[in-house]
């Protein structure tokens, strides 16, 4: 008997069996769909990550201050500022730092912005003009803050998307003037929405010269310290390069002999990117796994299934072998049967997938990345499913001896 | 299909029975010698048949006939190659059936035998031709060549209206005519039935009986089980089965009677 014809008598098989087929079906659908859906999830959460850090610039290093020594007592970490604006204007010499194009060393609280009768509560980052690039943000109207703008502590600001709208609504805000936390400044500038996938406090920044920021708005007895220097290297390739240099130079001006007492730290966006990319695939690795203990489950249900079938089936098997059946051809039908069973299962679980991938953001807000490859996978998993949950059924069919069959009433 | 060695006298089934040609060149399809079965189940031994010896020629209509439990349907069951004998030899249209593997009894059963049951066992699902054209399809051969056979041999048994049917919508004699259509639609050596009128009222058992002799009369050979006295002397062959044992047997003889008008 050819295949064709065992295919054809396998799914007139299936399909005689509506009831049944379909309550076994439903087993390996729903498998299917809880391992496609959490694996999609996993991978949109992956994606989701992956923009954000990505939306912080490109080839960025971070540089953090550390805990200081103070009288041989060691603070705590972050409990001071240790790096300086010097630090950072010491790492724009491209004689010291070749690898690094743009440094951008920044401060940053929160204060009221006012305009007229509108107000809103802006994260103001005190800066340089290197910041734009290094963070991989864009100008949208007007123009960034320059050198001068830093040199002259102008009481100039820059808008980002969200602020202006708050405080201007659709008018154009540039030579608007502005109050931040009660000092008047002119707007230069306003910047483009950061993306979709970047946190949404970035665009609700105000961004002032550094200068200005430490005169007027962040006060404090250490003018000069920073928060965060960012660093951009010149590619990916000479990342590491940068960090080397970064860290040598600070250091250097820190005076600090051994590295592992530096009172800062440096971190690249790759390391945090595969930290947190790492943290995602473990939960989708785990959740895929107790997805695919219902696909198990599933299969456990197909073997159930067949099993009776056989039995219910006897006479039947029975009839087939006095008429001609070799074990072999019962073998093939049998076990055509159950990967029919899996595949239509497959099938009809990336549909519910798909369909669940359609509803779930909604729900959830979490975003979905539906990947050819998870799918693909488990449709092909489920018909193995099929194949191998049925093997034992269908050798059970194929030995039974024809009297035992037709004896049977 | 001739069975047996090509020296003997060519059957030209279609236009003459083979019968005709005399019993000396007539093939013998069926040849039994010191048949025992023994069925074990747990400590107890049953001896079903105990010894059989028969031999059956090529166009026989043979009735085999005896008391409930005498080893009728174990005989049937081995003469099907659907079981085996504990020992004794078993030759069917010349070849022994003895040392066969399993996938070579199931092209023994699928070309040289043609079953009907008492059940009729038809698959429910499947239309009457569909139900003809099984055989066929463990054969195999191109769908179309196996849609119009099956159709042919529902016509020869009178169903020619009822191809499209399922079973469930036939009355019993039409369910058993089916049966036959499908044993017969491969051109099988043997013919061989266990109580097909078991199930049947009057009018469709002799609707049967008449489709067998009809049969019969171009040349098919036929093994009818029965326990019924009036079903055997249908046919022109009587044997008896008593423990295991055949007791009479009225002989090939009989067989040389059959003058087909
Ligand atoms: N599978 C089996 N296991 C054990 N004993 C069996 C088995 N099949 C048949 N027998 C026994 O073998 C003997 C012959 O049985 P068989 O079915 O051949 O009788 P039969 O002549 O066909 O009877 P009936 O006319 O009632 O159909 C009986 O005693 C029966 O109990
Ligand atoms: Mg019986």
């Amino acid at each position: 008997m050819s295949w064709a014809e065992i295919i054809r008598t396998g799914l007139e098989a299936v399909r005689s069996h509506r009831l049944r087929s379909g309550l076994t079906m439903l087993g390996i659908l729903i498998g299917v769909a809880a391992v496609i859906l959490t694996v999609w999830l996993g991978e949109g959460a992956q994606d989701k990550v992956r923009g954000q850090i990505n939306a912080l610039g490109s080839n960025l290093l971070i540089v953090a201050p550390g805990s200081t020594t103070t009288n041989g007592v060691r603070g705590g970490f972050g409990s001071a500022s240790t790096l300086t604006r010097a630090d950072a204007d010491a790492l724009t010499s491209h004689v010291v730092a070749p690898d690094i194009r743009a440094v951008a060393p920044t401060t940053s609280r929160s204060a009221a912005l006012t305009a007229g009768s509108s107000s809103w509560t802006a994260s103001v980052v005190g800066t340089m003009p290197g910041w734009l690039s290094v963070r991989a943000r864009a100008i949208g109207t007007g123009r960034f803050i320059s050198g001068e703008d830093v040199a002259d502590h102008a009481a100039v600001t820059v808008l980002a998307a969200t602020t202006a709208e708050e405080l201007f609504g659709a008018r154009d805000p540039v030579g608007q003037s502005v109050t931040v936390s009660g000092v008047p400044m002119t707007v230069i500038g306003t910047l483009t929405a950061a993306g979709s996938s970047a946190s949404t406090n970035e665009d609700g920044q105000a961004i002032v010269p550094i200068t200005t920021a430490a005169d007027r708005i962040t006060g404090g007895a250490s003018r000069d310290s920073v928060q965060n220097i960012y660093l951009e290297a010149t590619s990916g390739h000479t990342l590491s390069a940068a960090y080397r240099e970064a860290d040598y130079e600070l250091l250097a001006r820190h005076r600090i002999t051994t590295p592992t007492a530096a009172d800062f730290s440096i971190t690249s966006q790759q390391s945090i990117l595969s930290t947190a990319t790492s943290v995602d695939r473990t939960l989708t690795v785990l959740l895929a796994g107790v997805a695919g203990i219902s696909l198990l489950v599933g299969g456990i249900g197909v073997m159930n299934i067949m099993l009776v079938s056989v039995t219910e089936r006897i006479r039947e098997i029975g009839l087939r072998k006095a008429l001609g059946a070799s074990p072999r051809v019962i073998r093939r039908q049998f076990l055509v049967e159950a990967s029919v069973l899996g595949l239509a299962g497959g099938l009809l679980g990336t549909a519910l997938g798909l369909a669940g991938a359609a509803i779930l953001p909604s729900l959830i807000s979490d975003p979905i990345s539906i990947s050819p490859t998870a799918t693909v996978g488990s449709i092909v998993i489920a018909v193995a499913i099929g194949v191998v949950f049925g093997v034992y059924p269908a050798t059970r069919a194929a030995r039974l001896a024809p009297i035992e069959a037709l004896r049977s009433d | 299909m001739t069975p047996t060695d090509s020296t003997s006298t060519e059957p030209t089934p279609n236009d003459s029975t083979p019968n005709e040609a005399g019993a000396g060149a007539s093939a013998t399809v069926i040849e039994l010698t010191d048949v025992r079965k023994t069925y074990r189940s747990g400590l107890f031994k049953v001896a079903a048949l105990r010894g059989v010896g028969l031999s059956i020629e090529e166009g026989e209509y043979v009735a085999i006939t005896g008391p409930s439990g005498s080893g009728k349907s174990t005989l049937m069951h081995i003469l099907g190659c659907l079981d085996v004998p504990t020992s004794g030899l078993y030759r069917l249209a010349g070849e022994d059936v003895g040392g066969m593997s399993e996938d070579q009894l199931a092209e023994v059963r699928n070309r040289r035998i043609g079953f009907v049951f008492q059940q009729f066992n038809l698959l429910p699902s499947m239309t009457a031709w569909r139900n003809v054209e099984l055989p066929l399809c463990y054969a195999g051969g191109p769908r179309a060549q196996r849609r119009q056979r099956a159709i042919d041999a529902l016509a020869d048994v009178g169903l020619a209206d009822r191809v499209e049917h399922r079973p469930a919508e036939l009355s019993d004699g039409q369910q058993q005519r089916v049966a036959v259509a499908r044993a017969l639609v491969t051109n099988p050596s043997l013919i061989l039935t266990d109580g097909p009128t078991g199930n049947l009222d009057s009018a469709s058992t002799a609707d049967v009986l008449g489709l067998f002799r009809r049969l019969h009369d171009v040349g098919r050979t036929i093994v009818l089980i029965t326990h019924e006295a009036e079903v055997a002397a249908a046919a022109d062959r009587v044997l008896q089965v008593r423990d295991g044992v055949v007791t009479a047997d009225s002989g090939p003889a009989a067989a040389l009677r059959t003058v087909r008008t």
